[in-house]
């Protein structure tokens, strides 16, 4: 939280996050608000008990309008990049589809981009995103495939119906723990007598992960997106620098060792000439060209899933840790 | 959206589930554009099971809405495995797979029988989200 603390003071996008942060925070214990004085200072604290007042418990509308905010309107931003990122299938969640009977039929409740609907070719499976810019890389992927565009509360699915659902890295992103409860009892309420459903969740135990999450942190959390913008376009000349080899096409083969140790000592040249600094100047700059979107997460800590499953009314058939996620396995009760 | 799919799409707006009007959606086959992808191989074993859990009156329904009349108005029976399929009952299968597998709605409009709320096909992707006064 420290180096939040420093970003609080120099710029006012900040304030804005902080006072979401602080709001999540106000949920927990009184040792934690002594956490967050001592952090933050006096003023920090004071600024965000004079908001407790509104905020003591999150309207559903307030909820939904802070999911639109940091997850719906952020995944469409970011969807073609994202999807570039999400390409291999979790093994216990491959294993899970590939465990299913001929003709099964199910849904997977966030598919994102669809890495999971053409794992097992047996099963018939429907895709459905909160993100129409998802589902149109998921058909751009495969258009085979079976998607809708569709909220995670108000699925169009048939009750009592599919054998199966799966729901990956999806539902920690819901704000409210009620609202958590509630998207997985509407998944469950899908599935037919017997059925199962596969969700995971990001774990606030991290363990090695370059986020550092880790036990006992602040579990509401901004999650950054670092979305690559287009690379400013290089004149010709800064093209013809580029170049790193030499073209030979028009030199005679008898002279090509020689015009070859000179284009050699022309790179070397030019580079000493301070091209390093010119190479500096433009990282700055692409980095200025980065934008940084924010995603909401609620971490999950070991056995919260498996409560809220339970919550749901469900049993909890089994569960585990994969690559920094939670996973239970539900059934209807 | 594959033809199967219209099998399994309810309103997703609350108040309607009190309703049996909710499924399947009604399609305006005025508006329906469908396509046939030829590629997606026939696997009888699959369809078997598949079969199994359609819902035969809703499939009639929308067969009708998108102006096919070719399917019989009983579900057919068919044995539990494909060895004891008969080359009639394959025959019947094959169609069936061209029709709901091989079969898509590209473009097209389906209307929740109940609410009346209109639900948008584009380029082959259904849009179930709900307005907020309907949320």
């Amino acid at each position: 939280m420290s180096h939040l603390s420093s970003y609080f003071t120099y710029t006012c996008m900040f304030l804005y996050f902080f006072s979401l942060f602080t709001f999540f925070s106000f949920k927990s214990s009184e040792k934690e608000e002594k956490k967050l004085d001592d952090d933050l200072g006096r003023d920090g604290l004071e600024r965000a008990k004079k908001r407790r007042h509104y905020e003591p418990i999150m309207e559903a509308n307030e909820a939904a309008s802070k999911e639109q905010e940091y997850v719906h309107n952020v995944y469409n931003e970011i969807a073609p990049h994202f999807s570039q990122t999400r390409y291999k299938p979790w093994p216990i969640v491959t294993q899970f589809l590939q465990t299913r009977a001929m003709g099964a039929i199910g849904i997977d409740v966030g598919c994102g981009n669809g890495k999971y609907l053409g794992v097992n070719p047996n099963v018939y499976m429907i895709g459905s995103d909160r993100s129409d810019g998802l589902i149109e890389c998921a058909r751009g992927i495969d258009p085979a495939y079976n998607l809708m565009v569709a909220d995670g509360l108000n699925l169009p699915h048939r009750d009592g119906t599919f054998d199966f659902a799966i729901s990956i890295a999806v539902v920690h992103h819901w704000s409210t723990r009620e609202r958590r409860v509630e998207v997985i009892r509407h998944i469950l309420s899908k599935l037919c007598r017997g059925g199962q459903a596969l969700i995971y969740c990001w774990a606030l135990e991290q363990g090695s992960s370059r986020r550092g999450y880790h036990e006992g942190m602040e579990q509401d959390v901004f999650v950054p997106w670092v979305l690559p913008k287009d690379k400013p376009k290089l004149t010709p000349a800064a093209k013809a620098k580029a170049k790193s080899k030499p073209d030979l096409a028009n030199i005679p083969p008898k002279e090509r060792a020689q015009y070859l140790q000179r284009w050699r000592e022309d790179q070397q040249h030019s580079k000493e000439l301070g091209d390093d600094g010119n190479d500096k100047l433009q990282q700055e700059q692409e980095q200025e060209q980065e934008e940084v979107k924010y995603r909401y997460y609620h971490l999950y800590r070991e056995g919260e899933l498996a409560e809220d499953c339970r919550q749901a009314g469900a049993t909890v058939q089994s569960e585990g840790y994969e690559r920094d996620n939670w996973w239970v396995v539900a059934q209807m009760r | 959206m594959k033809f199967l799919t219209t099998n399994f799409l309810k309103c997703p707006v609350k108040a309607c589930d009190t309703s049996n009007d909710n499924f399947p959606l009604q399609f305006d086959g005025g508006k329906c554009q469908l396509v046939q992808d030829e590629s997606i191989e026939f696997n009888p074993e699959f369809m078997l099971n598949i079969i199994d859990r359609v819902d035969w009156a809703a499939l009639l329904k929308v067969a009708g809405e998108l102006g096919s009349v070719t399917l019989p108005s009983k579900k057919p029976t068919f044995p539990c495995s494909v060895p004891e399929l008969t080359e009639v009952g394959m025959a019947v299968l094959n169609d069936l797979h061209v029709m709901l597998l091989q079969t898509s709605i590209t473009e097209g409009e389906m209307k929740c029988r109940n609410c009346g709320h209109i639900y948008y096909i584009k380029n082959g992707i259904p849009n179930l989200l709900l307005p907020p006064h309907l949320v």
